[in-house]
């Protein structure tokens, strides 16, 4: 016992005296992988863009399992990595428990409020995204019938759904949204081929604009739009270029301006702990328009979507935030 | 009738598949262009250079000797227990249930009671495959596997639609309360270099003394006299007046209840709450310890100790070595299994020779 | 055209003898171990006969058959297949050589049809629709021809055994085969369905086949065969022609005349009757009748003998009593009955009710091999107060009671440590019957107490169990070897076929006509 103690304490000390010094930024890739061409991708180009821009490294680990999260988040901040991001909802009860031990490295956790002094929650207005991509679907329909496809049936989903229905009936009163989600657990964010039934499912109900937030599983959605010549919206990340022509537009949610904004509070010391909400005003979310859509979006569409923007921004439109009481006034 | 030596058997060997596992592991690191001796030094000093290395080992092993003293017990009555992943996980229900339902004022009085929760979960979760077996000679193999689905969809419905914290997105039960939670090796190991993160808990002493109290139950008791003998031959037993329904049923709850007391670890213990997938293949590393250990406690602990240190330094190979993927750590465990357990004949044979030449050399 | 009509027929006695036999064995020898199962064999089988092999259990027919269809290769030998020496490694070489096989046990894929049975493992190229149309005209053929009746399209799990068995003889007919043997093939038929077997076996012979009826019931030899071999421990004895011996004379090449075992007996003093058996009946798991209506008695200070060749009923008279087997009738044991169904059936029942068992396969019942001797000590008893302590075992009470049996009971080497496989089989016997002669019971069960026990030990043994019977205890001795059968009984039951062919004192009766009891034969017939 006192040799392995002695060998303890002496490598104890070489592998934690390196924790101020380094100090590379962490991030943790959620569930779903880092190239699901939506959420956790749009956090990895984030951090990619700030290590291009910086010439600096960074830390990066990949969740496999639920129950890995608490090794993976303590293992990051041993290893001195400060600040360490977290991604997704599910990491909050996680944190909770681990920020607390660890008081000398910053935390942001990505789309969930967790109340420690050493963490910053930064939550996105979602809904406010989706109620614009939901008036650019409304126009783009010729049923008068869209759809949503949810990843896992959270309330955060929910909030874009809601969000997008409002959008669809702000413009059309008369429009059907068929909402669905693909499961109840964290595998529904990496599910494409069941993402692809509940689009084909959603198609023969007569839906000709599907909107997909489902991290992984959404590509499947996107897929099962373009085989079936319907069009698509995607999500997180601009998924225009997946099937140009098909993708109407994406509703980018800016995490990786989030993780970029976080590794760069890291390096200049300017963290703040708290919530930081990014909305349409300080381009967290909104519509994506390049040339991979631009044939779908007509003059009309864009000048009323910008329109709308403006009057969301300015308070004129109040979107309705599915999570503050857990009902949508759309569906 | 005895060919080789006994160390040779319970040491040697164990010892020659795990070089030779490691030794087709390095060449997998290789091919993939990577360092092996690089790797091998990370896995190793993650594993147990550090007191955090060791935290994560030791918490690791106490899961798989609970699953591997699980399979053990059932080995004992040739009974083949691959139903660890669903007892444990419905020990993890067992133990939630404990632990959330009462205010427990300290956790003295709320580890034995949790105790008894993930035991009696883990074992109602093997009664019913016992019964099918001893009753209706269901092979146990089949049943016990069909079960793992079984729990593993109805943690899921628990989770998503019964113990959901209102208002929480994650599927996952609310944090246990203060009282409910074990101290970790901080709280008691601080002096040996544990720090805050370490997930080795007081449970790895409860692992400890189930060690303790299978071997008594086996070596030192009527009812393990009775296990064995029935394990060696079931006309025999019958001769003896043993009666195969109570043997199968007694042997395979007290297999569960030492696979649900691995939530004790797991559950209560490291995450203190009860998340989707909390036995995280716990259950079937079981199979390949108990298989490695010879289904005898200080084998068990050993393989465990082994296990564990391969779990926590394919995890710091993972963190250290990107290119090192998630899936290749699991080829390497697989390799690990695949050599101790299945491939422990091709093994046997030549040492065996080696030392049947050696004998007739020296007589 | 006066030639053509001479060949017709069966060929005369006189012709046979100039044809190449179908099969000759020349000087086959087979060992396992120290167990020569085969000593220097020679036997001719003519063409288009029915040949005979009589011999008690172990007398190495089964070997002898196992090398002629390639299961086992002979130590020394040839085998000559119509006067052509062939070699014979495996079965698919004995096919091709035109040998066909029919087990005791069938060999055949239940969930199958017969017609999928009888082309299994002949099949021709990839398709089986070929084979099968093929296989279905022959089998309308066969059937016609030799009343081998049965519906090809029958699963095999849903017919008899007697059907099963048709079917094992139409696969090796299917397969071209020449020359039949067949394994004991009544031990599983009604004696209707036995006749009708015998009436296919005449058929296929008058159409020029060579059948080899392996048998220990001297009426099938006598009603069947043409010519028949007697076997005796390893040996061929004679070879005679059927219609030119007697039951008497071929019973007394069986049996053979051994040395009698001399042991020191005053005669039996019987007491009060401890076990009284009436209209025992065994159905086995496949609906066999293994025994059919047992009555004996068993009095106190006297040892019953129940002789018989092995599988005839004896091993499950043993179970039954010994509380491994259920059974219906009635056992009383000192005028209690004891259950014979239930959980109150079994072995911890019947020692309380003060049964002890000596079990007849002491490998597979009697003991645990991978157990140390004072394990096995406590083998049957673990729920003793003497060798418990509360849930534990008491093993230093078992030690010490273990190093005390080795003692009175002469074990070696006396290591209470050892594993029971390190014993030799006479210490290993001794080991069990230390165990169940000193809890001093009022019946002995014992089976085959001397099987592969050296000399030395058999007398030790048999002693005991004289002594144990002079203290006024109750032995029902079960064993296959008539000389010890003579040695030890106060009584000899017979038994043969699940029935008990009656009761002799020693002194009234001789091996031959035990053996032509123990073979199906009426002894007072003679």
């Amino acid at each position: 016992m006192t040799i392995m103690k002695t060998l303890l304490g002496a490598t104890a000390i070489t592998a934690f005296s390196a924790l101020a010094a380094s100090a590379e930024p962490g991030l943790i890739i959620d569930l779903g992988g880092k190239f699901d061409k939506s959420f956790n991708e749009s956090a990895y180009n984030g951090a990619q863009r700030w290590m291009e821009e910086t010439g600096k490294s960074y830390r990066e680990t990949e969740l496999q399992s639920e129950a890995q999260r608490e090794q993976s988040m303590r293992r990051m901040a041993e290893s001195g990595a400060n600040p360490v991001i977290v991604l997704g909802f599910a990491n909050a009860s996680t944190l909770e428990k681990v920020a607390p031990d660890y008081p000398e490295v910053n935390f942001t956790i990505v789309d969930m409020v967790v109340d420690q002094p050493n963490v910053q929650s930064v939550v996105f207005k979602e809904h406010e995204g989706s109620f614009l991509v939901g008036v650019l679907a409304a126009m783009a329909s010729d049923s008068g019938t869209v759809s949503f496809v949810g990843g896992m049936d959270v309330p955060l989903i929910s909030k874009f759904a809601c969000g997008y229905a409002q959008g669809v009936k702000a413009f059309n009163p008369e429009a059907n949204v068929i909402v669905n989600m693909t499961g109840t657990t964290p595998t529904a964010w990496n599910d494409p081929v069941k993402g692809a039934e509940l689009t084909r499912a959603q198609i023969s109900q007569g839906s000709d604009v599907v909107y997909a937030a489902a991290g992984g599983t959404g590509i499947g959605v996107l897929q099962a739009a373009a085989d079936e010549a319907i069009l698509s919206i995607g999500v997180d990340s601009n998924q225009n270029y997946l099937h140009p022509g098909f993708v109407l537009t994406s509703m980018v949610k800016r995490v990786d301006n989030a993780v970029y904004e976080a590794f760069a509070a890291g390096e200049d010391g300017s963290f703040e702990p708290g919530i930081k909400v990014m909305g349409l005003d300080n381009n967290g979310v909104g519509w994506a328009l390049d040339e991979n859509n631009a044939p779908l979006i007509t003059e009309s569409m864009k000048a009323t979507v910008e329109q709308t923007r403006a009057k969301i921004i300015g308070g004129e439109i109040a979107v309705h935030d599915y999570t503050t009481d857990g009902t949508c006034p759309a569906y | 009738m005895d060919t080789m030596p006994r160390w040779a058997d319970i040491a040697l060997i164990p010892l020659i598949n795990l070089a030779l596992a490691l030794l087709v592991s390095a060449l997998v690191i290789a091919a993939i262009g990577e360092n092996p001796a690089e790797a091998m030094g990370v896995m190793i000093r993650g594993a147990v250079g550090s007191a955090y290395g060791w935290g994560y080992t030791l918490y690791y092993a106490t899961n798989f000797i609970f699953t591997g003293l699980a399979v053990a017990v059932a080995f004992h009555a040739r009974l083949f227990n691959i139903g660890g992943e669903g007892q444990a996980a419905l020990g993890g229900l067992g133990v939630a249930l404990v632990c959330l339902m009462v205010p427990w004022p300290h956790w003295s009085l709320a580890l034995p009671a949790a105790v008894i929760g993930g035991a009696l979960f883990g074992a109602a979760w093997a009664a019913i495959p016992a019964w099918l077996q001893a009753k209706r000679g269901s092979h146990i193999v089949i049943t016990t596997i069909m079960f793992n689905f079984i729990a593993s969809a109805l943690l899921v419905y628990l989770l998503v639609n019964v113990l959901k914290v209102p208002g929480s997105m994650a599927p996952e039960t609310a944090r246990f309360p203060e009282g409910a939670r074990l101290p970790s090796a901080y709280d008691w190991g601080a002096w040996m270099g544990f720090g805050r993160s370490a997930p080795l808990n007081v449970a790895f002493f409860v692992a400890l003394a189930c060690c303790v109290l299978v071997w008594v139950l086996i070596w030192k008791t009527r009812l393990g006299y009775e296990i064995r003998a029935f394990g060696q031959s079931e006309p025999a037993a019958k001769y003896a007046g043993i009666r195969p329904v109570r043997i199968i049923m007694i042997t395979m709850l007290v297999s569960g209840a030492l696979a649900g007391l691995m939530a004790v670890n797991a559950v209560q213990g490291e995450a203190e709450r009860l998340v989707i997938d909390s036995v995280q293949g716990a259950g079937f590393v079981g199979i390949a310890v108990a298989l490695m250990g010879r289904s005898h406690p200080v084998g068990v602990l050993l393989a465990a100790l082994l296990f564990g240190a391969l779990y926590q330094g394919g995890a710091e190979l993972e963190f250290e070595m990107p290119a090192i993927s998630r899936e290749m750590i699991v080829v390497i465990q697989a390799l690990v299994i695949l050599f101790t357990g299945a491939l422990d004949n091709m093994v046997r044979g030549p040492v065996e020779g080696f030392f049947r030449r050696l004998r007739r050399g020296a007589a | 055209m006066a030639t053509v009509t001479q060949t017709e027929g069966r060929p005369s006695a006189a012709a046979l003898s100039q044809t190449a036999p179908a099969i000759e064995l020349r000087g086959i020898s087979k060992a396992f171990g120290a167990v020569q199962a085969n000593k220097d064999i020679s036997i001719r089988v003519e063409r288009g006969t029915i040949h005979g092999i009589i011999g008690e259990n172990g007398a190495g027919k089964s070997t002898l058959m196992s090398i002629l269809y390639g299961f086992y290769k002979a130590d020394a030998g040839d085998i000559l297949i119509g006067g052509t020496k062939t070699d014979i490694p495996d079965s698919q070489a004995a096919i091709r050589a035109g040998i066909g096989m029919v087990f005791q046990h069938f060999k055949l894929v239940e969930n199958f049809t017969v017609l999928e049975n009888v082309v299994l493992g002949a099949e021709e190229g990839a398709f089986l629709r070929p084979s099968l149309a093929k296989a279905r005209r022959l089998l309308v053929d066969l059937a016609r021809e030799y009343e081998l009746n049965v519906d090809p399209d029958a699963k095999i799990e849903d017919l008899g055994v007697g059907m099963q068995q048709r079917v094992e003889i139409l696969k090796a007919l299917y397969r071209q085969a020449d020359i039949l043997i067949l394994d004991e093939p009544t031990g599983v038929l009604t004696p209707s369905e036995a006749d009708h077997l015998f009436r296919i076996l005449r058929g296929l012979r008058d159409e020029g086949k060579t059948i080899i009826l392996i048998t220990h019931k001297l009426r099938e030899i006598m009603d069947v065969t043409d010519n028949v071999s007697v076997m005796r421990r390893g040996e061929m004895t004679a070879t005679v022609k059927t219609a030119e011996t007697s039951p008497t004379e071929l019973a007394e090449l069986m049996v053979g005349r051994k040395v009698l075992l001399r042991v020191d007996k005053t005669p039996a003093q019987p007491g009060p009757v401890v076990l009284k058996v009436e209209n025992l009946r065994v159905t086995d798991e496949n609906g066999v009748e293994r025994l059919r209506s047992i009555n004996l008695e068993v009095r106190a200070g006297e040892i019953l003998g129940v002789a018989g060749v092995a599988g005839n009923g004896q091993s499950e008279l043993l179970e039954v009593l010994g509380g491994i087997t259920e059974a219906t009738g009635t056992v009383t044991l000192n005028g209690h009955p004891l259950q014979l169904s239930g959980p109150e059936s079994d072995g911890r029942s019947r020692r309380q009710a003060g049964i002890a068992h000596v079990p007849e396969d002491r490998h597979r019942l009697g003991l645990i091999l991978d157990f140390t001797a004072w394990e096995n000590t406590g083998f049957g008893y673990q729920d003793r107060p003497d060798y418990t302590n509360g849930a534990l075992m008491n093993q230093h009470a078992l030690r010490t009671d273990t190093e005390g049996k080795m003692e009175r009971f002469d074990v070696r080497p006396a290591n209470c440590w050892l594993h029971a496989k390190s014993f030799s089989g006479g210490n290993q016997q001794k080991i069990v019957l230390a165990r169940e002669i000193e809890r001093n019971p009022d019946l002995l069960l014992v089976g085959q107490p001397t099987r592969g026990v050296d000399i030395g030990a058999i007398e030790f043994i048999h002693q005991r169990l004289i002594e144990l019977r002079d203290a006024g205890k109750a032995i029902l001795l079960v064993s296959v070897e008539l000389d010890e059968i003579f040695a030890l009984s106060d009584r000899i039951a017979v038994i043969f076929d699940g029935r008990i062919m009656g009761e002799r004192t020693p002194d009234q009766t001789d091996e031959t006509e035990l053996g032509m009891m123990m073979a199906g034969m009426d002894g007072k017939a003679r």
